[in-house]
Parts: structure tokens; sequence; C-alpha cells
């Protein structure tokens, strides 16, 4: 079975049938031994790809209320991630960034699961989160010192609780899970979100993670993006089973929602949140969606995966999808696209601006930070920098 | 009370104990550390008095115990974790390299990571394999963390203080092999700072430099020497990073002569790069290159091999004479 075929079974499955919601259901919170043998992995869907809302018994009252304006500013939100996005694409190309991961149709499970947070929730990404950290409020150029090399982190993680990139695959997992076990014992009502894609869900920290946040019912919200590929490995090569359901293993629930759709992510994520925060622990939610481009700048999709696949996967772009959706229930009208894309061609100029602005870090940042108490042997190496540095300055007469 | 006379192993309990009572933001982590109290007794009875939910007994995953108390740190705590073993340390050496000693830098000093990583170490126990090496050198070379082992009973109680009153990473190394030796310990001493060596011992013909578990057999090296009418001067490192050079550079100067002893592989082991750093400093003053004593390049043996692994009386008198021979 192709990871192709299984979108498309789960998809047409939960569209509107009741059969879809029931399953989801049981996937989600009752069936903690897994699904059937040879069942369908069920997909929580409240937007079809044509735009269409869908009835979910479960998780329609987690966007019951939710206003036109709210739905505009999803879409906002999703717009200009992804202009934001594709401007850090091109400045890579043009040398200005070492490298770039891009977002491109993830936007929905990003901004979907991003603006279910709370402002006092603590984020843990890995490193192709644009869209959350945008809706953490982190000044998106901030997210391009790494990649252009000024800086190995570039925002500080308190500013807005959301914790810097991590590039080894699946270590946050754990530190979400500590800090998750540190609200519980303070007693706050606040929760944790530890994202991870479908690669680093082979890492043994994330099964260490699940297992932790289990045994100390930390309020920890695992959301890991199934976006198909690790760089060029299919998940066929990393899981056997779908991942959702490993959760059943660990003793929490497992849910997999349509990750391209955005009122879907935002209700399953709000939905495992309030569940943290009630105590009743750990959730695992797989946001299946795809990855439209490249792993990295550095990789070339078009060694290891077909067209027709993407083209498969752009039907179901999580933006225009919702772009159907307001128009047909008439919640936008063409004035807000226009002004949305001026809106997304200012924001692409003020990241290029920025980005070639950003001065290089001092020499003398190599010996900043690297211990808060001090430590002998980095004075000393400082002083021997220092020194060598002003040598060339007394050289050329200055 | 003030001074008593306690084991090791006592010492850095009872320095738990204080640390837990001092500070609530304290927890104590790892396997078995609860109700056994640890498989050296080391958090003896700390679970009893101050709970579940400051002495966690943790699942059986190294890196899950690192990788959480990197959270907890985050949260503004300030775990002290147990890794049972040496050699168990490495599946968490990942979370300990990669993240616990880097956090710091990459937020430009933004957050802090008070987080002592307890290692029993070292070997001279007949335990079985992965049970009694010496990585000190592994996590000395990655910059960011900080690396201490005490000698005795007195300073296992106040560098665990100490290292637990740090904002930076501390990996502390207890040598197991000296958990039972008894010393004095005064509770309400002034103590020496964290990263200083100190003499142990005053002499003027060539340098002894150890830490942990070889402290006490340079003692015994300098005392036998003696009989043969030789004054060795016995330095306790305490400190593997920041290692105290100055320290060493002045006692030198003095004694012209340095051999250091360190139970890990000789080779790329802190023995090289103090030679390397004191043969730069103190070039003029040697009249013989600084050698060492250590472990070989194998793995660490069988226990009933261990005896010709380790340095031992001999084998360090033999450095002593070959170092006097130049």
């Amino acid at each position: 079975m192709t990871v192709e075929s299984t979108a498309a079974r789960t998809s047409r499955r939960s569209a509107g049938s009741k059969a879809g919601a029931t399953g989801t259901k049981a996937a989600g919170t009752r069936r903690r031994t897994g699904a059937k043998k040879g069942a369908d992995p069920e997909l929580v869907q409240l937007l079809t790809p044509e735009g269409e809302r869908v009835k979910n018994a479960e998780y329609d009252k987690y966007v019951a209320g939710i206003t036109a304006d709210e739905l505009r500013g999803l879409y906002r939100d999703m717009v200009l991630t992804r202009r934001f996005d594709a401007e850090a694409t091109a400045l890579q190309r043009q040398g200005e960034l070492g490298l770039w991961a891009s977002l491109l149709g993830q936007e929905a499970a990003q901004i979907g699961s991003g603006r279910a947070t709370r402002e006092d929730d603590y984020v843990f990404p890995t490193y192709r989160e644009h869209g959350v950290a945008w809706c953490r409020g982190v000044d998106p150029t901030n997210l391009l010192g790494m990649f252009r090399g000024v800086n190995n982190g570039g925002w500080d993680p308190n500013g807005n609780n959301f914790h810097l990139y991590t590039i080894v695959i699946g270590s946050q997992a754990l530190h979400a899970t500590g800090y998750a076990m540190g609200v519980a014992k303070d007693g706050a009502d606040s929760a944790v979100v530890a994202y991870f894609g479908d690669g680093a869900s082979s890492q043994g920290d994330v099964a260490e993670a699940f297992t932790f946040s289990a045994v100390y019912n930390a309020p920890v919200v695992f959301f890991c993006q199934n976006n198909q590929w690790a760089i060029s490995e299919p998940t066929e090569k990393q899981m056997r089973v779908p991942l959702y359901q490993r959760a059943a293993g660990f003793g929490f629930p497992g849910v997999r929602v349509d990750g391209n759709d955005v009122l879907a992510c935002l209700a399953v994520t709000k939905w495992a949140l309030e569940r943290a925060r009630n105590g009743e622990g750990p959730t695992l939610v797989e946001a299946f969606t795809y990855r439209m481009g490249a792993h990295t700048t550095s990789d070339d999709p078009t060694r290891y995966r077909g067209d027709e696949e993407r083209l498969a996967w752009e039907a179901k772009d999580p933006i225009l999808r919702l772009r159907r959706h307001l128009e047909a229930a008439n919640h936008a009208d063409e004035g807000f696209f226009a002004e949305l894309e001026t809106e997304s061609e200012a924001l692409g100029r003020r990241v290029r601006e920025a980005v070639r602005a950003m001065p290089d870090p001092d020499l003398f940042a190599i010996f900043e930070n690297v211990y808060a108490d001090g430590h002998a042997l980095v004075d000393e190496e400082r002083a021997q920098f220092a020194a060598y540095q002003a040598s060339f300055a007394d050289a050329e007469g200055v | 009370m003030a001074a008593e006379k306690m084991a090791l192993a006592k010492a850095i309990n009872e320095s738990l104990r204080r640390a837990l009572d001092n500070d609530p933001k304290v927890l104590i982590m790892g396997e078995d550390v609860g109700k056994l109290g640890g498989v050296f007794r080391v958090t003896d009875g700390l679970q009893k008095d101050f709970g579940e939910s400051r002495v966690i007994d943790t699942p059986l995953a190294e890196s899950g115990i690192v990788g959480t108390a990197i959270g907890l740190a985050l949260r503004g705590y300030r775990p002290v974790v147990e890794i049972q073993f040496d050699g168990f340390v490495f599946p968490a050496y990942d979370q300990i390299v990669t993240q616990l000693a880097k956090m710091h830098a990459r937020s430009l000093g933004k957050v802090k990571l008070p987080v002592v990583v307890r290692i029993p170490y070292g070997g001279g126990i007949g335990a079985v394999e992965h049970h009694s090496e010496s990585p000190e050198a592994l996590f000395a070379h990655v910059a960011g963390l900080k690396i201490v082992s005490p000698s005795n009973a007195s300073d296992a109680y106040w560098m665990m203080q100490q290292a637990i009153q740090s904002d930076d990473p501390v990996i502390y190394f207890e040598p197991k092999r000296r958990y039972w030796d008894k010393a004095e310990v005064d509770t309400e001493a002034i103590p020496a700072p964290l990263h200083k060596a100190q003499v142990v011992r005053e002499g003027t013909d060539l340098t002894l430099a150890a830490y942990g578990p070889m402290v006490k057999l340079c003692q015994e090296v300098a005392a036998a020497a003696a009989e043969e009418g030789k004054s060795l001067e016995v330095l306790d490192l305490r400190s593997v990073s920041p290692i105290d050079f100055d320290a060493i550079q002045a006692s030198v100067e003095r004694t012209r002569r340095l051999v250091v002893v360190h139970e890990a592989p000789v080779f790329f082991g802190s023995g090289a790069e103090i030679a390397a750093r004191i043969t730069e400093r103190c070039f003029y003053h040697l009249e013989a290159p600084v050698l060492r004593v250590g472990g070989y390049h194998a793995p660490y043996p069988p226990a009933r091999l261990e005896e010709s692994y380790l340095p031992d009386l001999d084998r360090v008198l033999d450095a002593v004479d070959r170092s006097l021979a130049y």
C-alpha cells in the first residue's frame, strides 16, 4: 500500500461519513489497543479538499464558535507563512542563506495547531516550524539568523514560550516532556507542545518521551507532522503501522488528523491541549500532510519521488482549501484577498531587507555564553584570540 | 553539628539532603534512587523524607533522564540526575553533548541549565563490564560542560553543594571505589572554590597530579617514596574542566617534575592535556618530560585482570623513578 493510496482512502472514508467520525473517536480515545487489523487509518477532517465543511461529532465543538473573522485570520496566517517561506527559499538561492528548510504544504498543520495554543503554553519545535513560530509571535526574521550563519538560535525562548529550533531529530520531545513535568509540579494549567516529524518518530528519544510523559502524566501534546518523507526516506522505511497508533502502546490516545485541513488541526490540537490542562496526560497527534518541497534546499526531491505524488497532494493544498470554503460561505470578498496579497508582498520585502541588513556577529561572540559562570580555559583562549587579533591591528599601524 | 566523620557516599547523601532542604527547585532523578536509595545507597532515605515529587524514580532510559532534566531546568528546576554506572551514560551522551552543553550558548545566554549529572565511575570493585569505566575525557572535550570529581568525603559534600548552585551543567564523577572511605566533614566550613586544585601533601622532588579515586593512591605512593628519602608533592586537581593549570604550574615550578595519574586510558586522556599545557608553560623549569600513568588502550578488562590494568603503587613509583632518572 502506498502512502498515496492510504491518504486517498482515508480522506474518502472520513469525508462526511458517520463511519469516519465514529471510527476517529474510537481510535482517538477508546480503542487503546489500536485500530482493527486491516482497517484503514482514520483521519479527522472538517474541511474537504473542495472546501466543504464536514460534520464531526467529536471535534466540531472545538471550532463551533469560530467566526468568519477568525477563519480569515487562519487564512491570513497560512498565506503570510507561505510567503515568508518562499522568500526564505529565494534568499537561499541567492546566496543570502546557507540553508533553508521549507514548510511548503504544511501550513495548515502548523497554523491550526499553533493557533490552538495559549500564550502561557510552551512550544518545542524542530527546525521547520516557521508557521508555529508565527503563531507564537516570534518575528519571522529571527528565524533566519541560524540559516544565515550569524547565530545558532536567534531568539529568546522565553520571550514567546517558543524554544529554539532543534537540529538533532527528536531531542526536543524529551525537553518538552521535562518542561511539562515541571508545569505539572508547579500546579499550572498550561500545556506543552512538542513538534517533530515522521522521521523523528524512529528515534529513541521520541519513544523515551512517550514513556516518560505517560508515566508522569505530563501535560504534553506530541504533534507529529507526518509529511511522508524524511529527506529521501519514505514513511514505509520508518514504520509498519500508522504512526498515531503507536500512542496506544504507551497508554495514551493517538489520533490522525488531516494535516492539510487547518480547521481539523485546530480542533484536534485544542482537544489534546484540553486533555493536558485537565490533567489527563499526553496525546499524540499525527498530522497527515505532505512536504511539497525539498527536505532542505540541499536535497533534490526529483531523485527520490515522482511528480504524480506531488500533483495529488497539490489538489489537497491547505490554503486553497480554506479559500474555497471562505468563498463558498461568503466569508471573504475580493478586497480581502487583494489586501492580503499586498500585505504578503510587504512581508516578503521586509524579510529580504532584514536578512541583508543582519550584521555579522562580533568576533568575540565565539567565547560568549559558553558558560553561565565562566570557565578558566575560555578566558585564557579569549585573551589569546584578542592578542592575535590585535597583532593585525598593530601590523597595520592602527 | 559542624564536623563529623562520614563515608564519601554518606557525605553526598547529606549534601543532597541539604540542597533539597534549602531549595524547593532542587530535584533528584534517576533509576532506583527512590525506595532503594540508589544501588550504592547514595540517595538513601531522601524519597522518604522529601516525597516522590522531589526524589523521582525514573524509567530505565538514560537519554530520557537527561532530556527531561533539561526540560525541567528550562522550567526553573535544578535537577540532580543519577546515571547508575559510568558505562551507562552513553545512551544519554547525545543529550548531554548536543543539547545540555550547548543550549546556554545557543540562546545567547537567555536560558540557563543548572543540571548536575552524577556518575559513579572508575574500577577496583570487581564489577562486570560497563561498571568500571572512566569516561571523563569524553566530557571534558565538550565546551559547555563542567567536570568535577571529589577524592574525599569533605570535598564530596561541598563540591556537590557548589555543583547544584552552579548555573552551568556539571558532570559530577563519583569515585565509587572510595564511597566507603571516611573523612571529617565540616558542614559549616567555608569550602574551596569548585574548580581549584589543592595540595594535599607538600613535597620538593616531584609533583603527582591526580583526581578522584587516584588521589588516595598518590598519597600512598608519596608515603612509600618518603621511606626511600624522596619528597613528593600530591596535587588533588578536583576539577577536570576547567583544570587548575595555575596550581599545577606553581607546583611544577617548585618540584620541576610532574607525573599525572588517572584510571582512564592514557591515550587522549586528561593526562595528555595536562602534559601538553604544562610543557608549554613550564618548559624551562622541567627536568624531565611529563609522564602519565593510567589505563591501557583496551576495553576495561574483566575483574580478575583489573589490578593489572589500573594504576597501582608500583606502577606510579616506577613512573616516579623514571622521571627522577632524567
